[in-house]
């Protein structure tokens, strides 16, 4: 059998592709952060809660209302999304004017509120949700067995990932968030609705964590806690490639699932934590992050 | 998405036919407890240019962010086109066919020197075509995807008024253009404004740069401490250079 450093190729490779999926839901969640930190200045702590009341809203729309997973895939990130945008609207606009430490506790008290809420109905133990039908089964490549599910994610976070990057950096609704970003209220002084954009905003940043919410059902337990023991990591991702990119935050993403995937096949006492070592780092050499602008 | 952009409320603006563009009467402007304008009164006719001089701090720049509705509380009145907008959104004022062009320049980093022209939402009909800019403004047309702000000083100057020149905007309000620029531009920027009402457009020019403005303007408005002192007529200006001069303290 080939080894590749003492490991065999179809360990390591599952591995690295496991590595791969997480690190395509860090991308997704960390793309949402990084989209509405720029235009809120808030660091968003209920996005783990909305990638959870994702993937809950896929569960119980099948289990209530007979909704299958494709149409999910597109309800749950609006049902969510929309909830944000209520949010912001009548929480987050109030606060607007305060330290963006008072966002943070707000959304914080939010996904506590949400968390604890749905752990009072269904329990912490997680439900299984179905692979859907046209994704079961797996691709043979000869050196490992790929689940057809686990590609499917794969690919939906990069489309997804490269959709946005590409709004916002080369369409005309793009260079509305990103001057708004820069100076808002210039942006008013030209005719722009900037408290409309910011709803928008946020309610698209929420919409894609309740897309990997959507997309986390089939492969792990859909439970009330699912999306904080997730945020913790993705914050650390954040920290490592730094607020101020969208393509920084969806490369860190993917290369921290890879970096943790390597180090489950040669040391995984310390795949938890590597994360969290790389972090450390980037703070102490560059601390504004592999991507970020330094100040 | 444009419905970011376009007017949606039911709030309908008229273009009244008078000869007046911009009437402010007894404005007042706080930044938060700090009171900057103490009753700001003055008014600006169709296709005029009038100037608003005045020492630094004088409360030039706090009276056209006070007509955007930029600052934090205005009392008063500030007609614009017919239509009172002390009521009026912040986003709802460029409607009225007003154009903004900040000191700071407000040059977007994030977006390229196209971009940053195209970035304001066009609030009427009649404004300038990209290609009639580019014409003005050959410069941007060479920079045109070059990050906004690697212009150089004069060129973001260039490509901040050039912006609002494409909305439609009939009423401009420029604070100090000129500011820190090379001679050469500087009089380039002359001859903008010359085109600019030529093509009907109605100037309030915020400016330090008296040499700069006296050529160019109908009327000139000086103020002090939040407060208009003194209005002169360009008829007026040679035998009142001295006083002015005074004024001014220079
Ligand atoms: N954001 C602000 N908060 C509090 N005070 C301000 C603010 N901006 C300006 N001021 C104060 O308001 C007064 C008027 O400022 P303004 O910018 O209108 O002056 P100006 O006439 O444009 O002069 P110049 O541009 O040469 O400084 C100044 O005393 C200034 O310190
Ligand atoms: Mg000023």
């Amino acid at each position: 059998m080939t080894m590749i450093f003492g490991v065999p190729v179809a360990v390591f490779m599952g591995q690295l592709m496991l590595g791969l999926i997480n690190g395509a839901f860090y991308a997704l969640l960390s793309l949402g952060l990084a989209v509405i930190f720029g235009l809120l200045k808030i660091v968003n702590f209920a996005h783990g809660a909305m990638y959870m009341l994702g993937a809950f809203a896929t569960l119980l729309g099948m289990q209530y209302l007979g909704i299958g997973y494709w149409a999910a895939l597109l309800l749950a990130p609006l049902v969510v999304g929309a909830l944000g945008m209520v949010i912001e609207r009548l929480l987050l606009r109030r606060i607007g004017h305060l330290d963006h430490l008072y966002g943070l506790l707000l959304t914080f008290g939010l996904a506590l509120i949400f968390e604890g809420s749905l752990v009072n109905v269904f329990g912490v133990s997680g439900a299984r949700y179905p692979t859907p039908e046209a994704l079961q089964g797996g691709l043979q490549l000869g050196f490992m067995f790929l689940p057809t599910y686990r590609a499917w994610v794969l690919v939906a976070a990069l489309v997804v990932c490269l959709g946005t990057w590409y709004v916002i950096e080369r369409t005309r609704l793009g260079a509305y968030l990103r001057a708004g970003t820069e100076n808002p209220a210039l942006m008013q002084a030209f005719g722009v609705n900037v408290p409309q954009l910011i709803t928008l905003t946020y309610g698209f940043g929420v919409a894609l964590a309740a897309f990997a919410g959507v997309l986390a059902a089939p492969l792990y337990p859909v439970s009330p806690t699912m999306g904080s023991n997730l945020l913790i990591v993705v914050f650390a991702v954040v920290v490592i490639g730094g607020m101020g990119s969208i393509l920084g935050a969806v490369l860190t993403g993917l290369g921290m699932g890879l970096i943790e995937g390597l180090t489950k096949v040669y040391y995984p006492e310390a795949a938890n934590t590597v994360i969290f070592l790389v972090m450390i780092l980037v703070l102490m050499l560059r601390p504004a992050g592999l991507f970020g602008k330094e100040a | 998405m444009n419905q970011l952009a376009e007017q949606t409320g039911v709030t309908h603006y008229r273009d009244h036919d008078g000869a007046e563009m911009l009437r402010v009467s007894d404005l007042h402007a706080f930044y938060g407890e700090s009171h900057i304008l103490h009753g700001v009164d003055f008014e600006v006719r169709r296709g005029e240019l009038v100037t608003l001089l005045g020492r630094n701090g004088a409360g030039r720049s706090t009276t056209l962010k006070s007509i955007m509705n930029m600052v934090g509380r205005r009392t008063g009145s500030i007609m614009i086109n017919g239509n009172e907008t002390l009521d009026v959104k912040p986003h709802r004022i460029p409607r009225l066919g007003v154009g903004y062009c900040p000191e700071e320049r407000g040059i977007f980093a994030s977006l390229d020197v196209e971009e940053n022209l195209l970035l304001p939402p066009t609030v009427r009909s009649g404004g300038m075509s990209i290609d009639d800019i580019y014409a003005m403004f050959p410069n941007l047309y060479e920079r045109r995807r070059s990050q906004g702000t690697r212009l150089s000083g004069g060129e973001q100057q260039m490509l901040a008024m050039a912006r609002i020149l494409r909305t439609g905007a009939r009423l401009l309000l420029l604070d100090e253009i000129t500011e820190g620029l090379a001679p050469v531009i500087v009089q380039a920027l002359g001859e903008v404004l010359v085109k600019l009402k030529e093509r009907g457009m109605t100037i309030v020019l915020v400016e330090q740069n008296f040499r700069f403005a006296a050529p160019l303007a109908d009327r000139h408005y000086v103020m002090e401490h939040g407060r208009i002192i003194e209005e002169i007529s360009a008829a007026e200006l040679p035998s009142r250079r001295e006083h002015l001069h005074s004024l001014l303290g220079v």
